[in-house]
């Protein structure tokens, strides 16, 4: 039971990561960004490429893998996403704007680092035995550098200039444009943040489990789970979010592995209960 | 006068000149070949089908270049046209239909059971031979008769690495884990099965993970706690098996772990690197010491048009192969499948992979019934620092 907790809260400090973005972009812009297992992916790759091929310090792979995809999700939102919204008040154009951006992304991933699954050399070597549990450092340290960058996160969005212009636009749009926040260059920033944050997970990630052009999709389905659990576009939410699935998943698998195949039966089924009593999810707002 | 006498001249020499295009171009469309590829080259599976659809364009790109294949004393040149099923039943259905409408008798694919099983019908009604690399006994045995399988299948490796493995490791217990889709689960049951009618203990056999699993160290955890000497990664995909490996490793995991698919080498180093030695799995002509120098050339101009070679196409390149020698052998077969079918009954001819006097051959017989199967060999390779080693090569009949 120790392991199956240990794995749990590292589950959950990758989950977390990889919704945080996702909800940011959701919050300011209403936004759901099908593309973000997608940018998730292209992170990893980056990564691959500059600390796996190019054999340069894995912490010059993470910057790169950051600064990509914030310039992605930059370019984006400034001449894609901003475009629909100006021109469609209607939800599903932006939805399927999102869609179209995954699509794009996930053939453009296949054609540029291929079909195979990749992966880099450890960060780290050795195991933390302590009998009750096993955990390799490299996994340890990624657990940490994870945490170290949802604090900062949260830090960044509670205390800096451009983190309250984007908590005011996410709360009331026009009421912030009315105080003055320039909507357009705070969206634009928040795009390019919640991206950043999606190539931040993939460049983290990579390190452990490696990275394959064909996993963009499950991992955008996997980060709105989260974000369901949580409440979308709250940003405690989606981190509450990532911390109970990769718990109940760690969990689960432990418990149920003699029933057969049933524990993502249960995950799915529970989450249907759950969001018919509180469609919300657990601090979000009925309203939105 | 003389202006207009030299513009004549062109004009004439232009409509010499495309005549002769069109004539050749239209010599050139009655003499091309087309051979049909239907699977996944897109998604989480995408490494199945593009090591397929890779190896076609090669191996064609290889005939090509000498002018063509020779079939009845005329030359053809090869036009291989693919269809990414997404790894959709629907889809494989719709690909399928296409290559009926196109007028190809001769298709390889798709990767998967449930796709495989789903085309059946068109390609029955459509007259077209297909090669699908998936598991189904009902596929291949009759009344079906246009499905022959393109690899080794697991319930023929499975018992043959599990009893070598018994024989010369010591292996008495079991466990199994597998993807929650019906390949690998069929795959797993049949190995469960294989393994218990070999006497051996299976200590885990309902242990699953999603395919699109990135952390397998929750799923492993408590089969590592059963400390089983084998742990078989039932059909697993060459994207998941370094990242299975690894978190069993991890976790402490000491025994032997094998799976019955096929692997890539890279793959394995990256995602698992020392971790990953000693692993087992099944190839085609993989390793140095069985292929040939045409199998050489074939990886050569693989890793050249790609950039990178896939080790899972040292079974895939077979599939062509055997559609073009059969031809071959029978050109009749070029517009009548019924032709074909009657020729793979007798079919021989040099394996061009395999050092020494091997022959590309049908069987199949035990397992279907009927020769609905292309021989390859069944080698059985062990990981060690970055490459493959033949642990034992054993064949299908």
């Amino acid at each position: 039971m120790e392991q199956a907790l240990a794995n749990g809260v590292y589950l959950g400090a990758q989950y977390a990561l990889i919704a945080l973005g996702l909800t940011l972009v959701f919050a300011l812009m209403n936004v759901l960004n099908f593309a973000h297992g997608q940018m998730f992916v292209l992170g990893g790759f980056v990564t691959y490429t500059v600390y796996g091929q190019l054999k340069l310090p894995y912490w010059i792979a993470l910057v790169a893998s950051a600064l990509t995809l914030a310039i992605v999700g930059a370019l984006f939102e400034k001449f894609l996403f901003r475009t629909v919204l100006k021109r469609s008040s209607r939800d599903e154009s932006t939805m399927l704007l999102a869609a179209g951006t995954a699509f794009f992304l996930d053939a453009v991933i296949l054609l540029i680092f291929g079909e195979k699954q990749r992966g880099v050399p450890k960060i780290v070597n050795g195991i933390l035995d302590l009998d009750v549990v096993i955990m390799p450092y490299d996994r340890l340290l990624i657990g940490a550098l994870a945490i170290v960058m949802i604090v900062a996160f949260i830090l960044f969005m509670q205390f800096s200039k451009p983190g309250r212009a984007m908590r005011a636009l996410a709360q009331d749009r026009t009421a912030a444009q009315l105080m003055g926040v320039e909507v357009e260059r705070y969206s634009m920033i928040g795009f390019a943040l919640g991206a950043m944050l999606a190539g931040l997970a993939g460049g983290l990630l990579v390190a452990i489990t490696g990275v394959n052009s064909g996993i963009g999709g499950p991992i955008s389905i996997k980060a709105f789970m989260m974000v369901m659990i949580g409440g979308a576009g709250v940003i405690s939410g989606a981190i509450l979010g990532g911390f109970i699935l990769g718990m109940v998943e760690a969990l689960l698998l432990s418990v149920l592995h003699s029933y057969g195949d049933i524990t993502y039966l249960v995950i799915f089924a529970s989450l249907m209960v759950f969001l018919s009593i509180r469609p919300q999810g657990l601090v979000g707002k009925p309203w939105g | 006068m003389k202006r207009r006498h030299v513009v004549k001249a062109i004009l004439a020499a232009s409509v010499c000149v495309m005549a002769v295009n069109f004539a050749l171009s239209q010599a050139a469309q009655a003499d091309e070949l087309k051979i049909g590829f239907v699977g996944v080259t897109s998604g989480p599976a995408a490494a199945w089908g593009t090591s397929n659809v890779r190896s076609m364009q090669t191996l064609a790109d290889m005939i090509n270049e000498k002018g063509g294949v020779e079939i009845g004393g005329k030359k053809y040149t090869i036009n291989i046209l693919t269809f990414d099923d997404q790894k959709d039943p629907k889809r494989a259905i719709a690909g399928m239909e296409k290559m009926a409408q196109e007028g190809i008798h001769y298709v390889v694919g798709p990767n998967v059971d449930d796709g495989a099983a789903a085309v059946r019908p068109v390609a029955e009604k459509g007259n077209i031979i297909y090669f699908p690399y998936a598991f189904p006994k009902e596929l291949y045995t009759k009344p079906a008769a246009n499905a022959v399988l393109g690899m080794i299948a697991n319930y023929q490796s499975g018992p043959a690495i599990y009893k070598y493995l018994k024989d010369n490791r010591g292996v008495k217990t079991v466990a199994f884990v597998a993807a929650n889709e019906s390949d690998p689960l069929s795959q797993r049951d049949s190995g469960v099965a294989a393994a218990k009618a070999l006497g051996l203990t299976v200590v885990a056999e309902k242990d699953t993970y999603q395919n699109d699993t990135r952390d397998f160290t929750p799923v492993l955890t408590p089969i590592v706690k059963q400390k089983p000497d084998l742990l078989v990664l039932s059909g697993v995909a060459p994207g998941n098996a370094p990242l299975l490996i690894r978190a069993a490793r991890e976790l402490g995991y000491k025994g032997l772990i094998s799976t019955e698919t096929a692997q890539d080498a890279k793959v394995l180093q990256e995602g698992a690197g020392d971790l990953a030695n000693g692993f087992i799995s099944v190839g085609g002509a993989s390793t140095p010491e069985i292929r040939s120098k045409a199998m050489e050339d074939f990886i050569d101009r693989y890793t050249k048009k790609f950039g990178e070679y896939n080790d899972e196409s040292n079974t895939k390149v077979y599939a062509l192969e055997y559609i073009l020698d059969t031809l071959k052998a029978n050109p009749k077969a070029i517009d009548s499948v019924d032709e074909f079918k009657k020729t793979m009954d007798s079919f021989t001819a040099p394996n061009p992979y395999l050092k020494g006097d091997k022959q590309l051959k049908y069987v199949g017989t035990t397992s279907f019934g009927q020769k609905r199967q292309v021989s390859v060999p069944m080698v059985v390779n062990e990981f060690k620092d970055g490459k493959f080693q033949t642990l034992f090569v054993a064949e299908v009949d």
